[in-house]
């Protein structure tokens, strides 16, 4: 800890103010209305407010459709996370040996961070047009069957699975990369003179070490499932077909801004919010360290 | 044992180059059916052949986001002539161009906020501090979806619909940033400041002379992380945007995928590409940095 001070009085706060203003007006104040606003309803709007108490909460616990947008998010969220964890950490490996065009062969896998939902969502899309995806083509030759997603509900929800973890390869093996390097030389080493396979040394030593970094990108890759991959669904499949692929985001986005229920709106911000506060409660918990993502 | 080495290394190379290929297939394909006309789309067995007609496509694409944005406004039949005219031959120009003054903006501005406040939180004792310090780790709790319909209120108290300022405002506080320079100043030597002190150097020349010049990197990989995030924005921009002047490329690539009865394909990857070729380029330029001066730090 640094215990050499500056002596001024007013110059760190002016430090901070710009900050703490933006915080204050563009999101504690706003999130603070979305609050009380949740035991509110009203107009489209935010005319002729009505307090109704918990109301908005126990209707969206008693509609299943929101219980099912609910499951639907931690399934997606589940799967993007243990799929992209798995598939970015076999990759991290590969990318970690010594060999030789090594900082090109990173790029080629990497590359993918610089992408966004709505891109990713549309590149697996093409994919998969019934018509004339490429994927729907293969798997026509191998199986004989014509993939649908239009009307079929569980290949829609494959899909953007699929679009979601690839999108977050890249950021998940670069931190597996450099979690890898810094697992000291000597340990592996003396592990090899010791005779150790490198499946041991690898499931004895640097899974072990890599711990840290693999619980911190696990609540990442929640965070990023259920909050940045809006983009994706809304043009891949815009939810459908029916709901199956409503995840909480787009559901949240079409009862705002398309029926205009404000209350339930909110309702729904507050409760996304008990998610992000668990999620970073369990981070910090487990690896004292903050949340990133921009 | 020397060919056992040679062989498991070749084997590596060929694992890593299959990999790679499944990992850019998506992104070959978009890039080979936006060198087609539409009829080239729809060639039965798809295959992966380039076409001729890059140069068509990619024009089209160019240009028929201003049809699409057209279509959704529905204003008289004048009125499209003239945006026709005045549009056909910037609009996805616009689009990007609004999403480069977004991104760049938000992130130089994001990165000054962030070393200030990290600059008064190590280098300053001061009452509050832990509070400053709290507020800012909450902008990680909040992000758009948990405030959503009363951030647009706000932004329509303020009379910032559809503008500048309410695409770059509500982004401009960062916690990432703020940690990541905290950490970073936390590790200059107590001897540096005091030195400082003696030879009465100011805070803020301490900070100009001293502390950025060594935090390069760091800037460079905030650059990066935040160029990236703000450039793919889509949830916000689709709300607190509706005119064709304001629209972000993001959301002319939806406009492209909803013009026409049957989606161009070859149209829409065009502007997918067009689109992801500027944060790529800053992530090319900056990786390096990047995984020095950011990953390292945080993954600690």
């Amino acid at each position: 800890m640094n215990e050499s001070y500056f002596k001024e009085k007013i110059l760190p706060y002016l430090l901070v103010l710009p900050s703490v203003l933006v915080i204050i007006i563009f999101l504690v104040y706003p999130f603070y209305e979305a609050f009380k606003l949740s035991f509110f309803q009203g107009g489209a709007w935010g005319t002729n407010q009505i307090f109704v108490g918990l109301e908005n909460y126990i209707n969206l616990f008693s509609s299943p459709k929101y219980l099912a947008s609910l499951g639907r998010t931690l399934l997606f969220a589940s799967l993007v996370t243990f799929i992209g964890l798995a598939i970015s950490l076999g990759l991290a490996v590969l990318l970690n040996q010594k060999i030789k065009g090594r900082l090109f062969y990173r790029t080629a896998i990497i590359w993918p961070y610089a992408l966004s939902a709505v891109i990713a969502g549309v590149l697996w899309a093409l994919l998969f047009d019934p018509s004339i995806g490429l994927i729907t083509y293969i798997v026509k030759v191998l199986t004989g069957i014509r993939i649908n997603w239009r009307t079929n509900g569980n290949l829609a929800f494959v899909i953007i699975t699929i679009a979601a973890a690839w999108r977050n390869i890249g950021y998940n093996v670069i931190f597996f990369m450099s979690a890898l390097q810094n697992i000291p030389k000597q340990i592996l080493e003396s592990a090899e003179i010791d005779g150790a396979s490198s499946f041991q040394s690898f499931f004895r030593i640097s899974i072990p070490l890599i711990t840290p970094t693999m619980f911190f990108l696990l609540i990442m890759n929640y965070l990023y499932a259920f909050f940045r991959t809006f983009g994706l669904v809304d043009v891949a499949t815009q939810g459908g077909p029916g709901t199956s692929t409503e995840i909480l985001t787009y559901k949240l986005y079409k009862d705002a801004f398309v029926f205009f229920d404000a209350g339930s709106a909110n309702a729904q911000s507050v409760l996304l919010f008990v998610f992000i506060v668990g999620f970073t409660y369990l981070q910090f918990k487990y690896t004292q360290r903050g949340v990133f993502y921009g | 044992m020397a060919n056992r080495k040679k062989l498991k290394r070749i084997l590596l190379h060929i694992t890593i180059w299959i990999s790679i290929l499944i990992i850019c297939l998506p992104l070959i394909y978009a890039v080979i059916i936006s060198t087609r006309d539409l009829q080239g789309t729809f060639v039965s067995p798809p295959n992966l052949k380039f076409g001729s007609d890059a140069i068509e496509t990619y024009k089209k694409a160019w240009t028929t986001v201003n049809m699409g944005r057209l279509l959704i406004i529905k204003f008289g039949s004048d009125a499209i002539e003239t945006y026709k005219k005045a549009w056909t031959t910037v609009n996805m120009g616009r689009l990007l161009i609004n999403s480069g003054i977004v991104a760049i903006t938000t992130s130089v501005v994001k990165i000054i906020l962030a070393i200030m406040a990290a600059f008064a939180i190590v280098f300053f004792d001061f009452r509050g501090k832990y509070v400053a310090f709290a507020a800012v780790f909450l902008t990680q709790l909040l992000p758009v979806p948990v405030k959503i319909v009363p951030t647009f209120e706000l932004m329509k108290a303020f009379n910032w619909v559809d503008s500048y300022y309410a695409l770059t405002f509500p982004y401009f506080a960062t916690a990432t940033g703020t940690f990541l320079f905290r950490q970073f100043f936390l590790t200059v030597p107590n001897d540096l400041v005091d030195a400082a002190r003696i030879d009465g150097c100011s805070p803020m020349t301490f900070l100009r002379k001293v502390l950025i010049p060594l935090s390069w990197n760091n800037i460079g990989a905030l650059f990066l992380v935040e160029f990236v995030y703000m450039w793919n924005r889509y949830l916000w921009p689709l709300i607190i945007t509706n005119s064709e002047e304001m629209r972000v490329a993001q959301i002319g690539i939806k406009m492209l995928m909803t013009t026409g009865s049957i989606n161009q394909w070859n149209i829409i990857m065009a502007g997918a590409i067009i689109t992801l070729i500027p944060p790529l380029i800053v992530l090319l330029i900056l990786q390096k940095t990047f995984i020095e001066g950011f990953v390292m730090r945080t993954g600690k």
